[in-house]
């Protein structure tokens, strides 16, 4: 499986992430947004940009609470809130953005 | 109520059992399983750590095992051979079991 | 008796009772694939607010050297993940002082900060838990 984008290939899994992380680009990110029905926006792209630091750093996609608490801590407490991330990410913060980010599906993501 | 620790290794293979014998609390127990039973036979290099262990931890071993290897006639006095009923009373009776895999 | 190894209640955790886990690690990295499939336990673990901690000992203390880089064996270096693990609130980890020095290594050679126990400190701890997970 996978898409096609000015004639680069990406390869997807059954569920729609990126198999290779290192594929990952703005277009791939615009994309999965589109399959993900989310429009993206300034705020979202730093969701974005977070959450590939984070796993450059770490080497894992976190979870939807560690996620919450790491943004707080770096983004302030006005968008370190589930309310704010999900507002942003309907389906579900980690595993939507995450996603897009062309990061795996979060560890222990139920 | 205090731990069991079970080793399944041979200790000529693998450390497991120097482990085991280094974490285990006095009055605690070790049983001897699967290849693991070789520590508790006569004239095998692990004999006297467990000889020293059983001063304060009491050693048991899985005769199944034991037989199955042709060692039921080399086990180290003072060692309790338990079967496999024997097996589930010694985890029903321990507070936490652990695995030395 | 108390839990011997694995399950968690669905009845305790309803009513919120908080257990003590510890997970043992006593495998180098690579080789096999006990230490990956450990943090992976462990991560989820972090989801039902248990009391867990880690234990680092024999070839496990390898698991946290620094300067793991796994470009040319094509594997996934996961030894940076040992330091998210703060911020899934799992604070407690052990490395056994015997092992480490069996090894040449010292607490500044691992990639997280740990707490060093001597091996009869490490069996009181191991006494206190509930569960006790080894791999």
């Amino acid at each position: 499986m996978g898409f096609e984008i000015n004639g680069k290939t990406y390869e997807t899994d059954e569920e729609g992430y990126l198999v290779n992380l290192a594929e990952w680009d703005e277009d791939a990110a615009k994309h999965l947004a589109i399959e993900e029905k989310v429009e993206m926006t300034p705020a979202h792209w730093e969701v974005i940009n977070f959450l590939r630091e984070y796993y450059n750093d770490y080497q894992i996609a976190p979870a939807v609470r560690v996620l919450t608490k790491a943004i707080g801590k770096k983004l302030g407490p006005e968008k370190g809130n589930s309310k704010y991330l999900y507002e942003l990410f309907p389906y579900g913060p980690a595993k939507q953005a995450c996603k897009i980010a062309g990061l795996p599906k979060p560890t222990g993501c139920i | 109520m205090q731990m069991l620790h079970i080793v399944n290794k041979s200790p000529l293979d693998r450390s497991t059992l120097d482990s085991a014998l280094r974490m285990a609390k006095p009055g605690s127990t070790i049983l001897l399983i699967e290849d693991g039973i070789y520590a508790v036979t006569k004239g095998n290099k692990a004999e006297s750590a467990i000889r020293e262990a059983m001063k304060t931890v009491s050693i048991s071993a899985l005769w199944p095992d034991l037989e199955a290897r042709g060692m039921q006639d080399a086990v180290i006095d003072g060692v309790k051979q338990v079967d496999y009923s024997g097996f589930v009373d010694l985890v029903a009776d321990s507070s936490s079991v652990m695995s030395w895999l | 008796m108390t839990e011997s190894t694995g399950g968690i209640d669905m009845e305790d955790e309803a009513s919120g009772t908080i257990k003590k886990f510890a997970f043992i690690n006593r495998k180098a990295p690579y080789g096999t694939v006990y230490a990956l499939e450990a943090l992976e336990v462990v991560l989820i673990s972090a989801a039902f607010d248990q009391d867990v901690s880690l234990v680092f000992a024999d070839d496990g203390v390898y698991q946290l050297k620094k300067g793991q880089a796994t470009k040319a064996v094509g594997m996934k270096n996961f030894s940076p993940t040992y330091r998210a693990l703060e911020g899934y609130d799992i604070e407690k980890l052990y490395v056994e002082k015997e092992s480490m020095e069996a090894r040449g290594l010292t607490a500044d050679d691992l990639v997280v900060d740990v707490e060093v126990l001597g091996a009869a400190e490490l069996a009181d701890l191991l006494e206190e838990q509930d569960v006790v997970l080894s791999f």
